[in-house]
């Protein structure tokens, strides 16, 4: 057996054990991506290989915690693909404004910049109280940190870029206060959002929803995860609801795409059809 | 030189658009090898590279999609601000990890992946570049026994990234653009039956 294949049928043994231990499954995620990670956090970790690691981290959960943050990459920022966030300005939020309360689930959060980019954008459609956000992550790290809503300043110069790309006129120093290094979100913002674990590989799905976002998320899944994830969002979402991926993620070829039109055709904005 | 080759992966930086252009554009349609590129650019380019480059070449380029399959013959760019990688069963990944080697997409990024599934069966093409990125993953490429192909300091727009392969690793060849073509077909199998140009979605 080639080294590499010791290593593939090693991590395979570490991520049964840890599914069985600790009922995260990350088995379904796709192999390449999930194996540079592992390979970054056995190198800074104290353990030679994968199956010297595997007897202390069935038995210590610190051991886990730390290997599932090097797991769930979460990288994200404040209008990311401002195009995106421009198009559901224009042309999202006027549907949206048709419907006395909305609610919207966005799966695979990370630390909360997607769902604050939504909250702000809603309020300045004139949708302030009249919509809940459900942002979700299966991360309680981020989780933790998306709900302080506490940022690191030097971030700022570049989210007020993408908010403007996106076609923001208000002042974004606004909806935030500085101190220090940090910068604290104006409490306008998060009173809207709920933020809650849920875990795609086995939770269920979120009820009568206008709008589901799953963006940078399902590029890592192996496509039998992808189809369970896009079959948990197609019955969250309401008939004439929108379903919105990562730029390079897309439902051609995939047996749900027929219930849905493309509203934006780069942009990755799916509209569910009525019926 | 038999050796069963299985894919062709290429990192290049600043200078890349002509590089891609010459080496690409003497290729034939009937070249037997995928080839899976990273070329640094901007996160908000665009996909207009991939566009230009189909226009002029024989081969089909695409910009790569989530999953698609790797297919002979056939041209795949990084697309802007993802990781390309390369899934075992002959299928792309992409990533939107941070930054590795200070780029997204990262030509290690794509050169490790890609040397993990192909193992000897891989050539691996480092261009003109004015930073590091790459080095490192012809080194790998090399340590599972894939062969390395640098071109030339003195031909290259930018001489940095093909001399910081060159300090990382022994390289097979090194050699100007302009004989690159001849080289790669030279190393591939036989000619696949038929041309890829408009096979396939979008
Ligand atoms: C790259 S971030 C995307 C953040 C944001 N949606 C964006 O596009 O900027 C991916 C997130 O997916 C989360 N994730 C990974 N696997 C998950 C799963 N099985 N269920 C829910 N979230 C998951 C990770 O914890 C991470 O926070």
């Amino acid at each position: 057996m080639r080294l590499d294949e010791v290593e593939d049928v090693e991590i395979r043994l570490l991520l049964e054990g840890v599914q069985q231990i600790y009922g995260y499954d990350f088995r379904d995620y796709a192999a390449a991506s999930i194996k540079r990670r592992l390979s970054h956090w056995l190198a800074e970790s104290e353990f030679a290989t994968f199956s010297q690691a595997q007897a202390r981290l069935l038995r210590d959960r610190g051991v886990f915690e730390s290997l599932l943050r090097g797991i769930t990459v979460n990288v994200t920022e404040m209008f990311r693909d401002p195009a995106f966030f421009r198009a559901v300005r224009e042309q999202v939020a006027p549907f949206l404004k048709t419907y006395p309360f909305v609610k919207i689930w966005h799966a695979g959060c990370a630390t909360g910049e997607e769902a604050y980019s939504m909250a702000i954008l809603l309020n300045e459609a004139g949708m302030a109280g009249r919509y809940r956000i459900y942002a979700t992550d299966i991360n309680e790290t981020v989780l933790q940190k998306a709900g302080e809503g506490v940022m690191a300043i030097k971030e700022m110069q570049r989210f007020t870029h993408n908010y403007q790309k996106a076609g923001g006129t208000a002042s974004f120093a606004d909806y935030y206060t500085a101190r220090y290094d940090r910068a604290i979100l104006s409490a306008a913002l998060k009173k809207d959002i709920v933020f809650a674990p849920h875990n795609l590989a086995v939770d269920g799905e979120f009820g009568e929803m206008n709008m589901v976002l799953c963006r940078n998320v399902m590029i890592y899944f192996k496509p039998a995860l992808k189809e369970r994830c896009l079959r948990l969002f197609d019955s969250s979402l309401l008939p004439g609801g929108f379903l919105c991926l990562g730029l390079k993620e897309t439902l051609e070829r995939r047996k749900m795409g027929e219930r849905y039109a493309e509203l934006l055709s780069p942009l990755r904005i799916y509209r569910k059809r009525y019926g | 030189m038999a050796r069963n080759f299985q894919a062709v992966v290429i990192g290049v930086s600043t200078g890349g658009v002509y590089a891609l252009q010459t080496l690409l554009g003497q290729l034939p349609a009937d070249f037997s090898l995928p080839i899976l590129i990273v070329q640094h650019i901007g996160p908000e380019a665009g996909s207009g590279l991939a566009k230009l480059l189909d226009e002029r070449c024989a081969l089909r380029v695409k910009e790569a999609d989530e999953q698609d399959e790797i297919l002979p013959g056939t041209v795949y760019l990084a697309p802007p601000n993802y990781h390309l990688l390369v899934e075992r069963g002959g299928f792309l990944a992409l990533s939107a990890d941070p930054h590795v080697s200070f780029a997204r997409p990262s030509v290690d990024v794509l050169f490790e992946s890609a040397a993990a599934v192909f193992g000897p069966h891989l050539i691996g093409v480092v261009l003109t570049g004015a930073n590091f990125d790459g080095s490192r993953g012809l080194k790998t490429i090399k340590q599972k026994g894939g062969v390395a192909i640098v071109q030339d300091p003195a031909d290259a727009a930018a001489r940095q990234m093909p001399l910081a392969a060159m300090a990382a690793t022994a390289v097979d060849y090194v050699l100007a653009l302009d004989g690159m073509a001849a080289l790669l077909q030279k190393l591939a199998p036989g000619r696949t039956a038929m041309s890829h140009k408009g096979r396939g979605a979008r």
